[in-house]
């Protein structure tokens, strides 16, 4: 730097940034060196299980094409082997969407209820009881389903078609109800509800109260209030919840092999056939007697439903991000 | 109101600061809060938390269009007092009441009475300034309308002139779609003033509604106080000896004795409450001998 440039007028100083503060005596290096560790040593794991899986499937990803996604035929006969997830995936996606359609409404209102109308101590009932609930492993919940549930479900599933079949989503042309994506969609809502019950409780009790007394005090209703203060507050919480439950749905393997049909044929709309997919179910079916092609094709399915897991979870955050700002006019 | 009242407060200067402040304006009051035009009274007031007694026997009348300050050292119950006022004390858990809040005659805790009316026509503005926070400064003024379910036109008029009335038109007409975070404490505290009076109640309840800002939006949201005071009745919770003496037409004060309930221990015009207070007391607190 040459000396005129130093003679600008008002000789402004060079301005010093500030990063974090350093850790100085040795306890706080310690401790900010173990969770250093443990911080990365998580994303080391996701991408170790990321590398796994895409080096073992490349051959065979390479080797069908994107016809692995899009087609949907699965085949180790006579020595040709054919690898297609399409209806898997698909049914994946399916089974989370029933799940979710039946577990959002509900986990929200028990939340609310939970927070804002249950009397003190039956709130705290309801809260230990969905704690629990929501520590039953999944494969006790399939148990259930396929033992006690699909029963009362495929009867829901009956009345459905019967009074709204003319509605494309709930024609049935099996005339049989059990193992469809309706049932493995409810299921999956049994399994999530506490998730997101959990989640939403804890942030619509955070809803301050000096903003609850505003609403109150103008003149709003309980409901009024829920809707313009809590709900409002609650919401990133709450699409929080919504996206562990999501995650769960998407990834769950046993629940959903013991109450539905894996079928290589796409099921698009019609919930209530004893047809669908699910990308962990089949590859747990599938895993026992698979050819050691098969296994790569099935560990290329784990690496699709990774990255469609990250895409529903961008995806949501994308949106979460959106809403952030609600209108009131 | 009668002509010289009416004479009185529109006899109004401006000073530097925008404020304006009607003349002398405890000379329309009467000696006697009773004696004005009364339409909210509290009867035998007493207040719970739990099994114990916070609050006895307040008796106390809050004459129409006038400030009435209320006013005694912290945790003596003026909050919670305020707060029955428009059954806002009911949301607080273990809350219990005994005696009458008469509100144009008619008992607010009478079984057929429905809250959400009476916080309608008796509004709130908090110690805390607490606009909607996911909401622009024109959100904010209309979501009492909406809470209330109160059907409107003209939106814009409604926001300008509930924003004029409480002094913060000038600084945010160009921004009303900003958030309501963005503004500054004080500012805050006039658009939560803005949108308590959206909903056109005929009393509004101040809980201290400038501790937590500085001198300047202090005097300005002061000054909006007496200029509503030509409209409707205003009752404050104060901690402010000043504040009580500026804004206020009447001022009741309240006392607990250690380990006793808290008691007004006298009220009336402000003027005589600080001058002449006929309690030794009241004479003590308002000299800052105590408190």
């Amino acid at each position: 730097m040459s000396s005129s440039t130093l003679e600008v007028p008002g000789n402004t100083p060079t301005p010093r940034y500030f990063g974090r503060e350093k850790s100085r005596t040795k306890s706080d290096k310690l401790f900010s060196g173990s969770i250093i560790v443990a911080a990365l040593s998580s994303l080391f794991v996701l991408t170790a299980i990321l590398i796994y899986l895409g080096s073992n499937s490349w051959p065979v990803l390479v080797e069908q094409g994107i016809s692995f996604v899009t087609g949907s035929e699965w085949s180790t006969t006579d020595g040709v082997e054919v690898f297609q997830i399409w209806p898997m995936l698909y049914g994946t996606l399916l089974n989370a969407i029933i799940g979710l359609v039946i577990a959002v409404p509900v986990s929200v209102f028990l939340a609310l209820f939970i927070v804002f109308l249950a009397p003190r101590n039956l709130s705290k009932v309801l809260t230990v009881v969905i704690d629990i609930l929501a520590a039953i492993p999944s494969g006790i919940i399939g148990l259930w389903g396929f033992l006690v549930f699909t029963d009362t479900a495929a009867g829901w599933g009956q009345l459905l078609n019967q009074y709204l079949g003319w509605i494309p989503l709930f024609a049935n042309d099996q005339n049989q109800f059990a193992r469809s994506p309706f049932i493995a969609g409810w299921v999956l809502a049994i399994m999530i509800i506490p998730i997101i019950t959990v989640v939403s409780r804890e942030v619509l009790a955070q809803t301050p109260q000096e903003l609850l007394d505003a609403a109150r005090g103008l003149g709003g209703s309980l409901s009024g209030s829920i809707r313009m203060v809590a709900l409002p507050h609650a919401r990133g919480g709450i699409v929080g919840g919504v996206m562990l439950g999501l995650g769960r749905a998407l990834g769950e393997t046993i629940a959903i092999y013991f109450v539905l049909n894996l079928i290589f044929d796409v099921n698009i709309y019609k919930i209530l056939n004893p047809e669908g997919g699910a990308i962990a179910s089949m590859i747990v079916a599938k895993f026992g007697e698979a050819t050691p092609n098969e296994i790569n094709a099935l560990l290329g399915a784990g690496l699709i439903l990774f990255i469609m897991t990250l895409f529903v979870n961008l995806a949501a955050n994308y949106i979460v991000k959106r809403s952030q700002r609600e209108k009131l006019i | 109101m009668d002509a010289t009242r009416i004479a009185s407060t529109t006899n109004v200067d401006i000073e530097a600061t925008g404020v304006r402040v009607p003349n002398t304006p405890q000379d329309a009051h009467p000696r006697n809060p009773e004696d004005a035009n009364v339409h909210l009274e509290t009867k035998d007031v007493h207040i719970w938390f739990g099994q114990r007694l916070i609050i006895e026997k307040v008796n106390l009348s809050f004459p129409e269009n006038s400030v009435t300050a209320l006013i005694g050292p912290s945790g003596c119950g003026k909050s919670t007092f305020i707060r029955t006022l428009n059954r806002m004390h009911e949301f607080i858990p273990g809350a219990a009441l005994a005696g009458q809040i008469l509100y144009d005659g008619k008992d607010i805790y009478d079984a057929h009475v429905d809250p959400v009316d009476i916080r309608v026509q008796i509004g709130m503005v908090f110690q805390k300034p607490n606009p909607f926070p996911s909401m622009s400064i024109k959100e904010n003024v209309l979501s009492g309308l909406h809470l209330a379910q109160i059907k409107y036109e003209n939106p814009d008029e409604i926001v300008r002139n509930c924003l004029e009335r409480a002094s913060l038109w000038t600084e945010v007409k160009d921004r009303l779609n900003a958030s309501a975070s963005s503004l500054s404490g004080g500012q805050q505290q006039r658009l939560c003033i803005a949108r308590a009076l959206a909903v056109n109640p005929k009393v509004l309840l101040m809980d201290e509604p400038c501790s937590a800002l500085d001198p300047g939006s202090t005097r300005r949201i002061e000054g909006t106080i007496k200029e509503l005071s030509q409209e409707m009745t205003i009752v404050i919770v104060t901690h402010n000896m000043a504040q009580a003496q500026r804004v206020s037409d009447y001022t009741a004060f309240f006392l607990a004795e250690e380990g006793a309930p808290a008691q007004v221990v006298e009220s009336g015009r402000t003027d005589e409450i600080f001058m002449r207070p006929k309690d030794p007391r009241t004479n003590d607190y308002v000299n800052g001998l105590f408190g």
